[in-house]
């Protein structure tokens, strides 16, 4: 039998046997883990908390040199070039943790080595989200639903059209703006994605059904906001106090520098996890899919549509690792519970595999990948752009 | 009364968590911890850890690791253990071991000393591979097989191999406090160069008049089962054997050798008996299932070898939590009490005590008990 709702020639046996190939590389990798995957990991781990400890010290450092303290280096370009490094600096460690660390610690990738400290259901990560709420939206709903209309959350993230599946409405018309808002506040738009709280402003349940789930996010919210816009800023001004008597600076002006220098360092994580993550699933090319389509769906055909609905990023070993591997996005979503370091030698496997079989491969520079995102969400902002939900519906009963 | 110059235990602690409860703010989702173990892994309080700073080989396969433990870590009495976590082959191990050093001892280190168990992987990799600066997750002492404080007793010790490890710290507890009563102890060994601790033990029995020392190689002479532990045996080497207080520590066979020579002696109160529990299950041959008990609900049910343990859990009523049902998401994790279960995608089977199981994708292998 064809199969002619994918963009594929192949028979059922044939998608099985694509499965079990599958199955076998990630065996052989799952088998081959040991000492050198854990010298990656702790590396990693040790590099991030020294960075980020260490570049909150360097914007520390720069107030040092704003011009009231009159010495000979005091001046605003020595004292912001120096808080833009630590800026820099804290920005990148946000960004290991978040991407290379936590991301992947939260998908079960490190649990192997059964080390206490590095484990899924312990491990909590530096950004709004709860990480057990966000383990439940992401690892199960995205990873087992991905790209399917109703069921996956992340297809659009219930304010886009990112398919021209998805049915237009005029609040689209607005979606570059959402876009370009979803960017800059990523972090706290991880934080409130929710079934329960999309649920609601649909209007399909009440507040107060969610208020223990509201207080759990609120929480991990608070102890962000407390670190980075009170804890940190708060103990600069407080040394600045004293100061202040000799030298003519505020102790405000302290304060919001450090809060400033902590914003910028937020934005830039923010800026760049959004980059990456939606060159995952969104640029040309990459496949969705209806329920009637994935109802009792085998293992072959799941590792199928993983592969059609996922988008890889071409890059340098740097790139993947700040990338937290979601440069392999395909690899990940077929093996989401592979530690990360081994995505990049499977990644050959894996496309040889795929060219045999006639399966699209979407890989390519971050370029294209985001510019042809950015493309498509201007363009679907408008009705049309590509076949709809409906007819395929009705030709699937028909055939 | 006076302040004594030392603070208590307690207090000091107290003043640290009060601080680095603020100084956590700056630290979330981390703790202060985290960034000290940077610095000097000792620090942590998060965890402890103890560095190696002596290994020490006693015979071909025995070796005895000299551990600084953390700031954290609290005195123990002779004759408990510690869990020592070993990373070996990227994975993390837990196994305890006896401390063997009294605790007496002035320098805050302790000793543990390992033997190579035929199949042991991490006993033969701590006998070979952990090497001076190397940094070890501990427990804190525990285990209730030791000498009580005050009130004096006569004790008999019968240990054989490894299983000198607790007597060797609590006879050596008592000759630093200078309070040794009249001690017999038997101790059994394969041969003369196998003895862990051999020329400690034999220095202590020549410099000690109240330490009376046995050693028995139960794989040298003409008949070498009669070396066996045996009641015979006990009279001749320690005729006073019924007033004296057993402390016994050994392989299970000898543990129930002697376990039954006390009963008939009706002396089984006087028995005190330290086991080390095996951290596999034998695999069985016939593994096609078998009872499944869920340890934290207290549900028992059958699950043969193809059902997952998730919808074994669900038919006894249970609702365990559970995401993709596939092996991906890992929501269903859970830790392996006891027992044997088979993952049915690859067919590994996990026989090793706290290990994580994927309820969704493994079944039963033999009996098992689940951490749900």
């Amino acid at each position: 039998m064809k199969t002619h709702q994918y963009p594929v020639d192949l028979t059922d046996e044939q998608i099985e046997e694509f499965g079990r190939e599958l199955e076998a590389i990630r065996n052989e990798v799952f088998d081959s883990r040991g000492d050198r995957d854990r010298a990656y990991i702790l590396k990693v781990i040790k590099t991030q908390r020294t960075m980020a400890v260490s570049s909150r010290f360097v914007i520390y450092l720069s107030l040092f040199f704003i011009p009231a303290w009159g010495h000979a280096l005091a001046t605003w370009p020595v004292a912001l070039t120096i808080m833009g490094l630590g800026v820099f600096a804290l920005g990148i460690a946000k960004i290991l943790e978040n991407m290379e660390i936590a991301h992947n610690v939260l998908h079960a990738q490190w649990d192997w080595m059964k080390d206490p400290e590095i484990q899924s259901n312990t491990w909590e990560w530096d950004t709004m989200s709860p990480s057990d709420r966000w383990m439940h939206s992401h690892n199960v709903v995205h990873h087992t639903w991905t790209n399917v209309l109703e069921k996956d959350l992340d297809v659009g993230y219930g304010i886009m059209r990112v398919t021209p599946m998805q049915k237009w409405k005029p609040a689209f018309l607005l979606q570059p703006i959402y876009f370009i808002l979803l960017m800059l506040l990523f972090e706290e738009g991880v934080a409130v994605h929710e079934q329960a709280i999309d649920d609601h402003l649909k209007g399909k349940n009440k507040l107060k059904d969610f208020t223990p789930l509201l207080k759990r996010i609120g929480y991990k919210v608070w102890r962000q906001v407390a670190k980075d816009y009170i804890a940190w800023p708060l103990a600069a001004a407080l040394v600045a106090i004293p100061i202040s008597f000799f030298v003519p600076f505020s102790p405000l002006l302290v304060f919001g520098m450090v809060a400033g220098a902590n914003a910028v360092a937020n934005l830039i994580r923010n800026i760049w996890a959004f980059t990456i993550i939606f060159c995952g699933h969104f640029p040309a090319g990459a496949h969705n899919f209806t329920l009637e389509q994935v109802e009792g769906e085998t293992r072959g055909r799941w590792y199928l549509r993983q592969m059609l609905g996922s988008c890889n990023i071409e890059g340098s070993k740097l790139f993947h690792i700040l990338s937290g591997n979601l440069s392999h996005q395909i690899e990940h979503h077929l093996f989401p519970d592979m530690c990360s370091n081994r995505y990049k030698e499977v990644a050959p496997r894996v496309r040889a595999l795929a060219d045999r079989y006639g399966i699209p491969y979407n890989s390519a520079s971050l370029f294209r990948q985001f510019g042809t995102t950015w493309l498509n969400n201007l363009r679907l902002a408008f009705p049309g752009g590509g076949e709809p939900y409906e007819p395929r519906r009705e030709e699937a009963s028909q055939s | 009364m006076r302040q004594p110059a030392q603070p208590e235990p307690g207090a000091s602690p107290s003043i640290w968590s009060r601080l680095s409860t603020i100084t956590d703010y700056f630290a979330w989702p981390l703790r202060t911890s985290h960034y000290l173990e940077l610095v000097n892994p000792l620090w942590t309080t998060h965890k402890m850890q103890a560095r190696v700073v002596k290994v020490w080989d006693e015979t071909k396969d025995a070796r005895t690791l000299t551990l600084r433990p953390g700031l954290n870590w609290r005195g123990h009495r002779a004759g408990q253990h510690v869990r020592v976590g070993i990373p070996a082959n990227g994975k993390h191990y837990t196994r305890t071991y006896t401390i063997s050093s009294p605790p007496e001892r002035e320098d805050d280190c302790f000793t543990i000393t390992v033997k190579a168990i035929d199949k042991g992987t991490i006993s033969h990799h701590i006998v070979r591979n952990i090497k001076v600066g190397d940094y070890l997750p501990i427990g804190l002492p525990q285990g209730d097989f030791y000498l009580p404080d005050a009130q004096p007793i006569q004790p008999l010790f019968i240990t054989a191999g490894s299983g000198i490890t607790p007597a060797f710290s609590m006879i050596n507890s008592l000759i630093a406090q200078g309070r040794l009563p009249d001690t017999c102890h038997i101790h059994y060994a394969p041969h003369e160069f196998d003895v862990v601790l051999g020329k400690e033990l034999k220095a202590m029995d020549r410099y000690n008049d109240r330490y009376h020392l046995n050693l028995i190689y139960s794989r040298e002479g003409d008949d070498p089962s009669g070396n066996r532990f045996s009641k015979a045996q006990l009279d001749a080497l320690c005729p006073d054997w019924k007033d004296r207080d057993v402390y016994a520590c050994g392989p299970p066979s000898l543990l129930e050798a002697i376990e039954q020579c006390m009963e008939e002696a009706g002396c089984s109160r006087q028995l005190h008996v330290e086991r080390f529990r095996a951290p596999f299950t034998e695999i069985p041959d016939d593994a096609v299932g078998g009872r499944v008990r869920f340890a934290q609900s207290d549900v028992e049910a059958d699950g043969d070898s193809d059902t997952p343990l998730l919808k074994v859990a669900e038919e006894a009523g249970m609702n365990p939590p559970h995401g993709c049902r596939m092996g991906i998401c890992h929501t269903c994790n859970t830790t392996l009490v006891s027992g044997c279960v088979r993952d049915l995608r690859t067919g590994e089977v996990l026989n090793e005590a706290g290990s994580i199981v994927q309820t969704c994708i493994c079944a039963a292998a033999g009996d098992c008990e689940l951490d749900l």
